[in-house]
């Protein structure tokens, strides 16, 4: 059932052969002096798919996600853009072939407003030479009609966005990378500092990317949050892809499996076994009277 | 979409109205302004504080320490401190009138030169803090001592003195002949003009100070670099990910607080028809405690223009007020010392109300 990497991995995927993914990467091999933090790495991303990029701390994953952003370039591979050969030197030439990438904790100002943050960087401008000036007007109908196509209910245009909550901040920068043309929605860990109810917040957003049309890709080393909104894995162990697998192939224990290493985990259960029948040999346990 | 929205966003919008004026981050200089006015109205009001040599006193102080602030403020929104505005107050007062009056230089070469030498001077602060990441605190303080100890060190080893005057000095400028009264000579030139008239009853200073505020103002709330300036204080990281220059708004908010440096040591130098080495000490903290006063968060990302004019004014009216008033001005710094501790924890209140989740 692992069907690793390159061969034909998804139904229906015949129809979308013709259409080459939006985003691929080949063979991928990133080194720093002697550490190989990436060897060999391929992924591939179609229009309206959401890929979960899953593995543990030290996998590869930020690294393969700088290779695609631009922060940084690959000792050797190559990087795809709809079947055409791209090299990015830095991250506003990501930006602009429309590889859009939301960090964790880098992607707002919290002390900035709602409107401020959505055009930070591209702000729309009315006006001639030194007279040029900020369309504040257009901005704040703007971020407000955006921020609604994606379901959040913007009270206030001008509201710091430092008053919103964890999964509506990360939803500000969704949808500013959407509005902004992006074909490729790279999210790094958006729902590591949530918990359940605003990540789920996120991943409805993450969804409604999809819907959209967009190619998303979704790191995040917790499967229960990827399993629902995935429809495709790639797992990286130690800078090596354990290959790609479509959601219907595998179920979610399975990925967990993968993820941390079978032979890791089954030792970590036998361990946690002894543990409970140690438990169990004193009865009432022995620190009470003391 | 909008139609189920509508009666939350009416009740919404009320509670809004408040928490926006209080997260206001000019707020508490504004009623701090007003505060210190009516206080002194009160006690000094019969010895001049009202009178029109008064207002004028106190203005005029306000000004001088409002243009700095407005430097010290867009910079410290933008996440960085200048320690080298004192000094090099000093500094372009002397390279201004230290040419002018012993080689003779044309006043408008003589500007140019001193309005290079600041941008030089912002280049430097700023691209030093940029390409070591070193705090700028440290960056600017090196450039305090350097800068005062360069102009001491220059202005003595040509003149002898540690003083320029255009007083004793009888030669040309502009070319004309000084005389007994060279200093109202200096001002009758054309630049001199600019930077010593009088309108309204009010000094150059005084709307020198207005129009840079108003100038800030646009700078900061209508225009893309004003965004950056935000960006780049409160997150750089984030700033950059979304496709700011966050090194060149550095440099450039640096060359503005050398800029603005620059425009109060020429106001002093046209004023007073001198240059002293020593001019501007302490200024720099003046500067930024003006900006803090007018709610600009220590920390960036956070403040206003139109605060640090009442941050002026609260330091210009308790200065000069104090004096009105004939009590002993040695109480003033501790009166300044406390009032900028009240400031910075009510600013970190109001900012916490407007940027923590309710």
């Amino acid at each position: 059932m692992a069907t690793s990497g390159a061969a034909s991995r998804r139904p229906g995927a015949a129809s979308a052969q013709a259409e080459p993914p939006v985003v691929e990467l080949r063979d991928i091999v990133k080194t720093y002096g002697r550490v190989v933090a990436l060897n060999g790495v391929s992924m591939a991303v179609r229009a309206g798919e959401v890929m979960c990029l899953l593995g543990d701390n030290g996998a590869g994953k930020s690294t393969l996600i700088k290779v695609l952003s631009g922060v940084i370039t690959a000792t050797s591979g190559e990087v795809l853009l709809r079947g055409q050969p791209v090299r990015f030197d830095s991250p506003r030439e990501a930006q602009r072939h429309g590889i859009a990438t939301v960090h964790q904790h880098l992607a707002i100002q919290p002390l900035m407003s709602v409107t401020r943050n959505f055009f930070l960087g591209r702000e729309p401008t009315v006006g001639w030479g030194p007279f040029r000036r900020l369309d504040m007007a257009k901005a704040r109908r703007v971020a407000v009609a955006e921020m609604g196509r994606m379901g959040i209910d913007v009270r206030d245009a001008d509201q710091a966005v430092g008053t919103m909550s964890g999964g509506e901040r990360q939803c500000v920068a969704i949808s500013r990378a959407v509005y902004f043309g992006a074909e490729v929605l790279i999210l790094d860990e958006p729902t590591a500092a949530l918990g359940v109810r605003q990540a789920g917040v996120v991943l409805r957003y993450v969804a409604q990317a999809r819907a959209r049309g967009l190619a998303v890709i979704l790191i995040t080393h917790n499967v229960h949050h990827a399993y629902p909104v995935a429809d495709a894995f790639t797992i990286l162990r130690r800078g090596t892809s354990y290959g790609t697998f479509v959601k219907s192939e595998v179920t979610r224990e399975e990925v967990l499996r993968m993820m941390s290493g079978t032979e890791e985990l089954d030792a970590l259960e036998a361990e946690l076994e002894e543990f409970a029948l140690a438990d169990q040999e004193r009865p009432g346990g022995g620190g009470e009277g003391r | 979409m909008a139609a189920p929205r509508k009666p939350r966003d009416e009740r919404l919008r009320q509670v809004g109205r408040l928490r926006r004026f209080l997260s206001r981050p000019e707020t508490g200089a504004v009623a701090g302004a007003i505060i210190i006015f009516v206080f002194f109205s009160i006690v000094a009001g019969d010895k001049g504080f009202l009178a029109s040599r008064g207002i004028r006193s106190w203005l005029e102080v306000s000004a001088q320490l409002g243009i700095i602030g407005l430097g010290a403020t867009l910079l410290m929104i933008g996440g960085q401190f200048d320690l080298s505005v004192g000094s090099m107050i000093a500094a372009a007062g002397m390279l201004f009138l230290l040419p002018v009056v012993v080689f003779g230089w044309p006043i408008p070469l003589a500007l140019v030169v001193v309005f290079l030498f600041a941008a030089g001077v912002g280049f430097v602060n700023g691209t030093i803090v940029n390409r070591t990441g070193l705090p700028s605190f440290i960056v600017t303080l090196a450039f305090l001592f350097i800068l005062r100890g360069l102009t001491l060190g220059i202005t003595r080893a040509v003149t002898g003195s540690t003083q320029v005057s255009v007083r004793a000095f009888i030669g040309t400028v502009d070319g004309v002949v000084t005389g007994a009264d060279a200093r109202a000579v200096l001002q009758e030139t054309v630049f001199g003009r600019m930077f010593s008239f009088e309108w309204l009853g009010l000094p150059a200073s005084v709307w020198w100070w207005l129009g840079l505020t108003l100038l800030a103002a646009y700078l900061l709330l209508r225009t893309p670099f004003g965004n950056w300036i935000f960006a780049v204080g409160g997150n750089p990281e984030a700033a950059r990910n979304a496709g700011v220059p966050v090194e060149l708004v550095r440099v450039l908010l640096f060359m503005g607080t050398a800029f603005c440096a620059s425009i109060l040591a020429l106001l002093q130098v046209f004023d007073l028809g001198s240059a002293d080495v020593t001019r501007g000490t302490l200024k720099e903290f003046e500067a930024i405690i003006v900006a803090v006063i007018g709610g600009t968060l220590l920390t960036g990302g956070y403040g206003t223009a139109v605060g640090a004019v009442f941050g002026a004014l609260i330091f210009g009216m308790t200065s000069q007020g104090i004096f009105i008033a004939r009590w002993n001005t040695d109480w003033f710094r501790v009166f300044l010392g406390a009032l900028l501790l009240v400031a910075v924890i009510f600013n970190n209140y109001i900012r916490k109300r407007a940027t923590e989740a309710s």
